[in-house]
């Protein structure tokens, strides 16, 4: 087993453990905390999938962001007096059936994949200096970051924008809905 | 060399634990976050599909799925908060006034 194959069993190990943690969790900072977990093991695998830039936006977004959003919240509405309450919606078991299926179509499906892959003989990646370098004016820049921006601004400059835009009206909304005086309008 | 089948199925198991988690917890708040491991699911397909082809576009999507993400749990937990404020309780079960 490579020293890659063992990271990465590692990683999704850990992203396995938040996830269920997640789940089953009675206090939201908790889950907040596995979330965190998991949040981070992923930030690991985007490394070992060679997307370092990815890696690096998604600790400063989710862990640096969303976190901090996520737990601010949890000490505003103030979650820990319902702890006498049940947690656990009364349609789990049915939640877990739907789950389950779920995971067993879309598992067979992948089965079925890998079989066509493997008689086709599609199992190896492709070349990773392909994703971490980029030719600027003829000279080949390295660098994943490089490579990520270069195709952001030139390729995807419209969408770029228009995320933007999105996340201007997020912000607007966010504080919209957050002020005190929405009470008195309705 | 981790093979793309590694990622995919890791990702698979992601996605169903977070609609399990949406589907099971009473808490706004933590099913606001299973929607959360729902998106790093799709990311994680997306970088392992990026890196299988040699292709920058699966990064690229990557990082919209992120803003949008951040948009969502913002707008999200900003809704939350403001049921709070009306209903001052945050499970599920109490807003319920759309249920015929």
């Amino acid at each position: 087993m490579s020293a890659a194959l063992v990271l990465f069993w590692f990683l999704a190990a850990l992203v396995v453990v938040g996830a269920v943690g997640v789940v089953v969790m009675r206090q939201p900072v908790h889950s907040a905390l596995f979330l965190l977990l998991s949040l981070v093991a992923v930030a690991g695998l985007f490394v070992l999938a060679h997307g370092e830039f990815l890696a690096a936006v998604q600790i400063l977004v989710y862990a640096g962001g969303i976190m901090v959003l996520f737990l601010f919240t949890i000490m505003l509405v103030n979650v820990r007096r319902q702890e006498k309450e049940r947690f656990i919606h009364r349609q789990a078991g049915v939640a877990i059936l739907v789950g389950l299926a779920l995971y067993a179509v879309l598992a067979g499906l992948l089965l079925g994949e890998v079989r066509t892959m493997a008689a086709h003989d599609l199992g190896s990646a492709a070349d990773p200096v392909r994703l971490a370098s980029t030719v600027v004016d003829g000279v080949t820049v390295a660098g994943n970051s490089q490579a990520v921006g270069w195709s952001l601004y030139r390729e995807y400059f419209l969408p770029f924008e228009i995320a933007s835009v999105f996340l201007l009206v997020g912000m607007i909304g966010a504080v919209v809905l957050g002020k005190r005086t929405m009470e008195k309008v309705d | 060399m981790v093979p793309l089948t590694h990622y995919l199925g890791l990702s698979l198991l992601l996605f169903a634990l977070g609609i399990v988690g949406v589907l099971v917890r009473r808490n706004l708040l933590t099913v606001l976050m299973s929607i959360e491991l729902m998106l790093n699911a799709v990311n994680l397909n997306l970088m392992a599909f990026s890196r299988q082809l040699g292709d920058l576009t699966g990064q690229i999507f990557a990082v919209f799925v992120i803003a949008v993400a951040a948009g969502e749990a913002a707008i999200g937990l900003a809704i939350i908060i403001s049921l709070y404020r009306l209903k001052n309780s945050v499970n599920l079960d109490d807003a319920a006034e759309m249920k015929g």
